[in-house]
């Protein structure tokens, strides 16, 4: 017995003094090779010695210096380290930055996800557990069944939950294996039916319940597949919409052909960037200068337009090919001056936070955050033209003048004015579209041209002079596309929906909303 | 959809400007007599290409400017003469005809795209011009009337997809070919589908997606590289997108959360320049395969980056793998002029053959017979600052295989 105690004494005595030598061992070793680096990461995490987590976490951030002799610091602002051993202030001055690759950071990921899944912050330990779940190791079933007994946030609590299912997948029972599978198959994530089948490999005995499992996902995968195609035609859809609204109002209202278009979709991308320019220096503003971006977008293309308008084209009306020839030129002009002005290299636009990542509904459909709040900005935008057209003063001139202009003229209204209006707004429309596309497009020069054709092909199919049918077209060339995308591929589909444009124009010449009476006739 | 007309006035009111720069008394060394010698520039300032281009139209500007600064060639003084393509295909042809024809240049410097290089190949074959083209390529051509001064797959896909194969890469088992629809990425594409399946990869494992120029709606075919990835085994991605439709790729890699550890992504046309319009933060990790990064510490590059630097007098612009075989291109061009003591192109074809130079890349690259560089492979991951850690990278310059040895119809061309 008292052998017993003695032994169990000194083995009490020895585990610290071992866990510490593990990591004396292994320190070093994160400055050496990448094989090195992911192997001495992969035990540090697995030891679980705290004193490692600010080493693992410096090697992570780029924040580890090694000296010429081979000894690490670890750095906390620039020109200020402590020696990774001791903890101790030392001065980094001749150290080199240790370099990581993506296999050392792979492995960090799991090392940091076990040393860190008990940590407080809830962010901390939702990544830490989806740094765990890439291990598929069963040594990680105790730390992940503790963690789960402790969580009560429940999207952390799936999580950890899938984490167990595949390391329980890695155990050597094979009843904790098929309850691991039947795990997974609730869980129903793409996630769970990836681990599924990555464990085809190691497991034949049980391939059949492997691949019950994953036709029971795939059965709900399927519906969930169909809602991220329409969301992604929607998406595309709100892109054409915004694209094409500005033209809507100058094509469609005024009937000018203004080739120019995409260009003022080019300025309102680059007043956007000027905007986050001038907010860089304020933090709290910069996330946003977005929002802040589209009043400014609109004045800046709609100022272009209206001097568009007063100098040249209001001497062309009626003659639309000398416009078209006209407002081609300008837009040359216009994109060869931003050229010259901001240089042929693209602009950085930041996306704000709250714009970037996916978010997951429920059903688990992943969409990406930014191409959802386009959505809401395309429709936002075309409820604000309907508004501005039904119930404004300069809306009602503006339907007075299109319906008939002497008429409108006898009445007193300005129509040279309302004229020039009516192709600023248009145009300032354009520019608000610049601000999104700012967020998913390259803010380059010929941001505009690959979107002028798109435009007239959503007008036209639309029906020219309608709104309604501008919001429709857009859309269902947009999910069109991406119905399409998957069996034809990008350049087909794209071939196809022109060459189906072209047969429904043949059949309905006026496009899906065609104007009726006296207006559509003049 | 050309817009030639306005930038080409444009460029030459710029040209004069140079050339009066040049001409000022101060600075200009005593040349001899003789006309100029002229470099024709044959880079698109406008359209999809112009943002990879133009840093080369600078490139080639720099090195006019150099060379003039040493007293010219043979005694004469080198003339830049610039032309805008406007990433107009045919046009290029229409644009080199005009260089050899009306201005009679000595030397070309031009092209990025393979389709532009198969455009201006028989004008350049027809009225024996020479051509330096500075991008790597998806070989399978070698012409008397160019110098290839960029990788052929062997000396950057396939050395970059053996990478992602290896165990520092990730060891992929599925291979996800992305790639713009012309002539580079579907040939590149074929010989790597060949090399994956020699190396026992099976075509259900390869995954193979074409998109036009300037794609910029990259959703679903990212998420479809997802679905193809989630099938439990380890994947990776090639990329041989080019121009600007790279940038909302990366975007949308980052918004679907696509982490470089999960699915790496090893492009073979972005560089620094191209990230220079992105926010790498969330790109951290992949990776491109190149001859050159601008992170590679050698006294060469020292001399590059102060050179470029002094000239473009922006100390932020970076430079580039295609701008460093430019250079490399144009020293190793001066070198063959003044040992041949001409600029006739029969003669300093055969002066090139053996020219080294010490490259930026930090190596000796020697021109060898197939008209191609020698140069060593670089495998560089993006960082948070845009610039490139470079992995991995072989231990001396590689000879260019132009002629693929996974392509059948090769066989007889490789054995004569």
């Amino acid at each position: 017995m008292k052998v017993l105690l003695a032994l169990l004494l000194v083995l009490a005595a020895a585990l610290p003094a071992r866990a510490q030598d593990a990591f004396l061992a292994n320190l070093p070793r994160l400055g050496a090779g990448f094989g090195e680096q992911a192997a001495a990461a992969e035990e540090l995490g697995a030891a679980g010695d705290p004193r490692a987590l600010p080493v693992l976490q410096a090697l992570s951030d780029g924040r580890l210096l090694r000296r010429a002799d081979g000894s690490l610091l670890i750095q906390s602002v620039p020109g200020q380290a402590v020696e990774a051993v001791s903890g101790t202030a030392a001065d980094p001055a001749g150290a080199e930055t240790v370099r990581i690759n993506n296999r050392v950071r792979a492995a960090l990921r799991v090392a940091l996800g076990r040393l860190q899944i008990v940590a407080n912050d809830p962010e901390a330990r939702l990544t830490a557990v989806q740094g765990v779940l890439r291990s598929r190791s069963a040594s990680d079933i105790p730390i992940l069944e503790t963690a789960l007994a402790r969580e009560t946030v429940p999207r952390i609590r799936a999580q950890i939950e899938l984490a167990l299912a595949a390391s329980r997948l890695a155990a050597d029972n094979p009843d904790v294996k098929r309850a691991a599978i039947a795990g997974l198959a609730a869980n129903g994530s793409d996630t769970a039916r990836s681990i599924l089948l990555e464990s085809r490999a190691a497991n034949p005995a049980l391939s059949d319940e492997i691949a019950a499992a994953v036709a029971s996902i795939d059965r709900t995968l399927a519906l969930r597949r169909a809602a991220e195609t329409l969301f992604q035609g929607l998406s595309l859809g709100s892109v054409l919409l915004l694209a094409a609204l500005g033209l809507a109002v100058t094509f469609g209202v005024m009937g000018v052909i203004n080739m120019a278009h995409g260009e003022f979709v080019m300025l309102g991308a680059y007043t956007t960037f000027l905007v986050q320019q001038a907010c860089r220096d304020i933090p709290w503003l910069l996330p946003w200068s977005l929002p802040l971006s589209v009043p400014a977008a609109f004045l800046v293309a709609a100022a272009v337009g209206a001097i568009m308008e007063r100098g040249l084209i209001r001497h062309l009306y009626g003659r639309p090919l000398e416009t078209l020839l006209m407002t081609f030129g300008v837009g040359m002009m216009i994109q060869q001056a931003v050229r010259i002005a901001f240089g042929a290299q693209n602009r950085e636009v930041l996306s704000p936070s709250w714009m970037q990542g996916t978010l997951t509904l429920p059903g688990g459909v992943m969409v990406t955050q930014n191409r959802l709040w386009i959505i809401v900005f395309g429709i936002a935008v075309l409820l604000l033209v309907m508004a501005a057209i039904r119930f404004t003063r300069f809306g009602l001139e503006m339907r007075a003048v299109v319906q008939n202009r002497r008429i409108a003229a006898t009445m007193g209204i300005r129509t040279g004015r309302v004229d020039a209006l009516t192709f600023a707004f248009g145009s300032g429309i354009a520019g608000m579209a610049g601000v999104a596309l700012s967020q998913i497009d390259n803010v380059s020069p010929n941001l505009g041209t690959g979107y002028i054709v798109d435009s007239f092909m959503v007008v036209v199919f639309g029906g020219v002079g309608s709104l309604a049918g501008t919001l429709v077209g857009a859309f269902t060339l947009g999910i069109v596309n991406k119905v399409l995308e998957p069996y034809a591929g990008a350049v087909l589909a794209k071939v196809a929906v022109l060459v189906g444009i072209m047969l429904f124009i043949q059949r309905r010449p006026k496009g899906l909303f065609a104007l009726k009476g006296r207006a559509a006739d003049s | 959809m050309s817009n030639t007309p306005i930038t080409r006035i444009g460029r030459r009111v710029a040209l004069l400007g140079a050339g009066a720069a040049l001409a000022a008394p101060a600075l200009r060394p005593a040349f001899g007599q003789g006309a100029p010698i002229k470099v024709g520039v044959l880079h698109s300032l406008s359209g999809t290409m112009a943002i990879s281009e133009t840093a080369l139209r600078d490139t080639v500007l720099m090195m006019v400017e150099w060379i003039n600064g040493r007293g010219g060639l043979l005694g004469r003084r080198v003339e830049a003469v610039v032309v805008d393509p406007a990433s107009n295909w045919p046009l290029f042809a229409e644009k080199a005809r005009e260089l050899l024809q009306v201005h009679r240049v000595d030397v070309t410097f031009g092209c990025w795209t393979s389709v532009s290089r198969k455009s201006v190949l028989p004008v350049f074959e027809e009225l024996n011009g020479l051509l330096f083209y500075p991008v790597q390529y998806e070989g399978e051509e070698q012409s008397r009337n160019v110098f290839y001064t960029g990788a052929a797959p062997n000396q950057q896909a396939i050395p970059a997809v053996e990478y992602l194969m290896s165990a520092d890469g990730g060891e992929a088992k599925r291979i996800a070919l992305l790639g713009t629809d012309y002539v580079y990425p579907r040939t590149t594409n074929r010989i790597l589908r060949a090399f994956l399946n020699s190396k026992g990869i099976p075509d259900a494992d390869i995954m193979e997606e074409y998109t036009p120029f300037g794609h910029s709606d990259w959703q679903g075919i990212v998420a479809r590289v997802k679905r193809f990835a989630g099938e439990g085994k380890k994947t990776a991605i090639v990329s041989t997108i080019n121009g600007d439709a790279n940038v909302p790729f990366y975007r949308e890699l980052g918004n679907q959360g696509i982490k470089a550890e999960d699915i790496p992504s090893v492009a073979f046309s972005v560089g620094e320049e191209e990230l220079a319009g992105i926010d790498t933060r969330p790109l951290v990790g992949h990776l491109a395969a190149w001859n050159y990064f601008m992170s590679v510490q050698s006294p060469a590059n020292t001399e590059f980056l102060n050179m470029w630097r002094a000239f473009i007098r922006n100390p932020r612009r970076v430079t580039n793998d295609p701008m460093e075989a430019t250079y490399t291109g144009f020293k190793m061009w001066t070198q063959a002029v003044a040992q041949a003591g001409s600029t006739a192109v029969d003669a300093v074809r055969e002066a090139m053959y053996g020219q080294k130079v010490e490259a930026p890349a930090g190596y000796t690259e020697e021109m060898h017979r197939n008209h191609h560089l020698s140069k060593p492979v670089m495998i560089g991951e993006i960082q948070a600052d845009g610039q490139f850690n470079i992995v991995w990278k072989t231990p001396t310059a590689i000879v260019a295989e132009n002629w693929s040895p996974f392509i059948p119809e090769n066989a007889a061309r490789r054995r004569g």
